[in-house]
């Protein structure tokens, strides 16, 4: 995957994918503005929400111990998984265990994470997408790109054309009168999946929440391929992230209040589904819970991203967000994209190579996301905390990047106020050498550079560099002995200019 | 090391100095709405469900009139005579399948959300009867009806399987158009006892 510059350019650059993104992210914003209006206390209720996560989390050890125990005494099998490679050979061994060469799948983005569905494949164990966006994407072999619409960026022909070349393939195929109306579209799924729920031994989720002291795992979802999942296989595994658990089952209410409004726009989702451990003669009689790692416990141990972890993945910081409005989730290179996945990728992985490092920088830093996030999470804070730990990576580098470079040029010309004077000539240099050639001019006058070349292309490339001012202040200053004797607008003329 | 005690090791490492929360705020309370019944009512409606309100004495009919020509299921508990029902003795999923329409009762229902919870007592029956078929009518009593989520998750035990619905199943994944029921059943009526 390119750094996130890269790949933006190449989404920027993708007209229909540009409708699509703006089209929903502003509907669902819309929808999630006027429903967050209607509750009276919303933000009382988001430090509530808030402080649920952070207290589970500040304790996390105890109550990981205390959800394993209460899950065993209702009948599950608990594993834990330090990493992905782990997680996903446990669901195999699972599947295999029953003979299964299939499985249905709820959308989860924990099993997204951690590629359990290729994992499974090398296995030779299919895995099913059950949501109706994540059908389209796999049918399309492509990538989600919104963690609540996967989908978002296919418009219905598209859907239609992927549903009548794949769905074949793989199953029941599409009717033959399939339209491009969304009701016709979902009535394929329908049939098309219920095939696979019908026969399915083995089913897989992830959860919501899980509550510690009852051993609750909790699924949140409209379409009710969740239940589906949850409910008629013999058989369940649920991947559920260690940052999931709340620590007692009053905590569920701040959440199951602020996750709809959040995330749908929604007084309340469709359906929602608690169960704790297996329930003799209801649902599956076989219920395993893997706790995953997978770089969680890194993110733990830092102090500013630790609150990232409190995120429920509700969708209401990308739909804000102006950077991801205009390229989408798949520059960002990850399941996680927009503003959380530009702090939660570093956080969980470290920002040792370039892409990883490159995504604290992509945010424009006008905090819409911490207005929207129901729990709280100050992204801004964290991207800039991380932004310095991306300059820090770099400190020990034999070649220095040019950034840093600059900077050090930077601090030794303004800790001497000669130099400064003489950079502040320069300049005006500049500016007269960038106002000749220059081809845009700024509002109020001002002429601006297009694309430079050298280090500076990677500022220019997305934006126009404005010409500096021709005479400094200081110059001014001295010309006009501190604006007693002169008047004259020095920029405008440069009729004294004529020093440099 | 296992991976539990690897995990759990590395958990209390990150946060060797991090004090454990100070206590949480309190959620607060939606203020007084006045009828709950109503705004239930209201709410459920809201999600494009149908809502009719009957007596316990009008019950059997509007559940009849509900279902029009559509078979059900039922679960052994509901209480009630259901014309031509088959009641649910752990038909299979295939045999769910066949089957039009399934008549519950419900747990609670929740006036400010419009939701109603089933904890999947003998009235209310397994998970997956009120999930295959396509019809659900469900039967909520006006003294079952709270004022908002913690009430409810109050009154829930949550050691029992529970479905939330609010609204039939729906999906807003193709070009957020709203499409009433994917996989879930894709008519829910509910008969609200008063
Ligand atoms: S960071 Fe906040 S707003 Fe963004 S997905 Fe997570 S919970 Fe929602």
């Amino acid at each position: 995957m390119p750094a996130f510059p890269t790949a933006a350019r190449a989404a920027l650059g993708d007209t229909q994918l540009r409708r699509n993104l703006a089209h929903a992210t502003h509907t669902i914003r819309d929808k999630r503005a006027r429903v967050v209006a209607e509750v009276e206390d919303w933000e009382d209720l988001r430090l509530a929400g808030a402080g649920v996560k952070e207290a589970a989390l500040r304790d996390l050890a105890t109550h990981l111990e205390t959800l394993e125990e209460s899950l065993v005494r209702a009948g599950a099998t608990v594993h834990w998984a330090r990493d992905a490679e782990e997680a996903c050979a446990i669901v195999a061994s699972v599947a295999k265990s029953h003979g299964a060469d299939e499985v249905v799948k709820v959308k989860s983005m924990a099993t997204q994470e951690i590629g359990l569905n290729e994992a499974l494949e090398a296995e030779g164990i299919a895995a099913w997408e059950t949501d109706l966006a994540e059908l389209i994407v796999q049918l399309g072999e492509d990538l989600p790109s919104h963690i609540l619409v996967p989908a978002i960026h296919r418009n219905r022909a598209e859907v239609r054309e992927i549903f009548q070349r794949r769905m074949g393939v793989v199953g029941r195929p599409a009717p033959g009168d399939l339209t491009d109306e969304p009701s016709v579209l979902a009535g394929a799924a329908r049939e098309h999946l219920r095939e696979k729920f019908l026969r399915a031994k083995v089913g897989v989720s992830g959860a919501n929440f899980a509550v510690a002291d009852t051993g609750t795992l909790v699924v949140v979802e409209s379409e009710g391929n969740g239940r589906m999942c949850l409910t008629l296989p013999e058989v369940l595994v649920s991947v559920v992230g260690i940052e999931k658990v709340v620590a007692t089952w009053d905590d569920l209410d701040p959440m199951l209040r602020l996750l709809p409004r959040s995330s749908t726009g929604e007084r309340m989702n469709p359906y929602t589904s608690t169960w704790s451990g297996v329930t003799p003669g209801d649902g599956p009689q076989e219920v395993h819970v893997v706790l995953l790692d997978n770089g969680r416990t890194r993110a733990l141990a830092d102090d500013v991203g630790r609150q990232a972890l409190r995120c429920i993945r509700c969708s209401a910081c990308l739909n804000v967000c102006p950077v991801y409005e205009r390229v989408g989730g798949h520059a960002y290179g990850s399941v996680y994209p927009g503003p959380i996945g530009a702090i939660l990728n570093p956080l969980l992985n470290g920002v040792s190579d370039e892409q990883t490092a490159s995504l604290p920088y992509a945010s424009s830093l006008c905090g819409a996301c911490f207005e929207v996030c129901p729990v709280r999470i100050d992204i801004p804070s964290v991207l800039v905390d991380q932004r310095a730990q991306v300059v820090d990576s770099h400190r020990g580098d034999r070649v220095p990047k040019a950034e840093a470079v600059a900077m050090k040029a930077a601090a030794w010309t303004f800790s001497d106020a000669r130099r400064l004077g003489l950079a502040e000539r320069a300049s005006g240099l500049a500016g007269r050498v960038i106002g000749r050639f220059s081809r845009t001019t700024l509002p109020g006058g001002r002429t601006a550079a297009g694309r430079l070349p050298g280090p500076a292309a990677g500022w220019t490339g997305a934006r126009d560099l404005p010409a500096p001012p021709r005479e400094s202040f200081r110059e001014w200053w001295a010309r006009t002995d501190g604006g007693t004797h002169d008047d004259q607008d020095g920029s405008g003329t440069a009729t004294k200019g004529g020093r440099s | 090391m296992s991976a539990r005690d690897d995990i759990l090791g590395r958990v209390r490492a990150a946060l060797a100095d991090v004090s454990p929360a100070v206590s949480v705020p309190a959620a607060p309370r939606v203020p007084d709405r006045g009828d709950l019944v109503a705004l239930f009512d209201e709410r459920v409606a809201d999600y494009r469900a149908v809502v009719t309100r009957c007596t316990s004495d009008g019950l059997q009919e509007a559940v009849a009139a509900a279902l029009g020509p559509a078979r059900a299921v039922v679960p052994p508990g509901l209480g009630l005579e259901v014309a031509g029902a088959v009641v649910d003795d752990g038909l299979s999923s295939a045999e769910l399948d066949a089957i039009d329409a399934v008549v519950t009762r419900a747990a609670v229902g929740i006036a400010e959300t419009g939701t109603i919870v089933l904890d999947h007592q003998p009235d209310q029956g397994r998970r997956a009867i009120s999930l295959v078929p396509d019809l659900h009518v469900c039967i909520v009593d006006a003294s079952q009806v709270v004022a908002d989520v913690p009430d409810a998750i109050a009154l829930l035990d949550p050691a029992r399987p529970l479905t939330w619905i609010s609204g039939p199943s729906a999906t807003s994944d193709i070009e957020l158009d709203r499409v009433e029921g994917v996989h879930g059943p894709r008519t829910l009526h509910v008969l609200l006892v008063t």
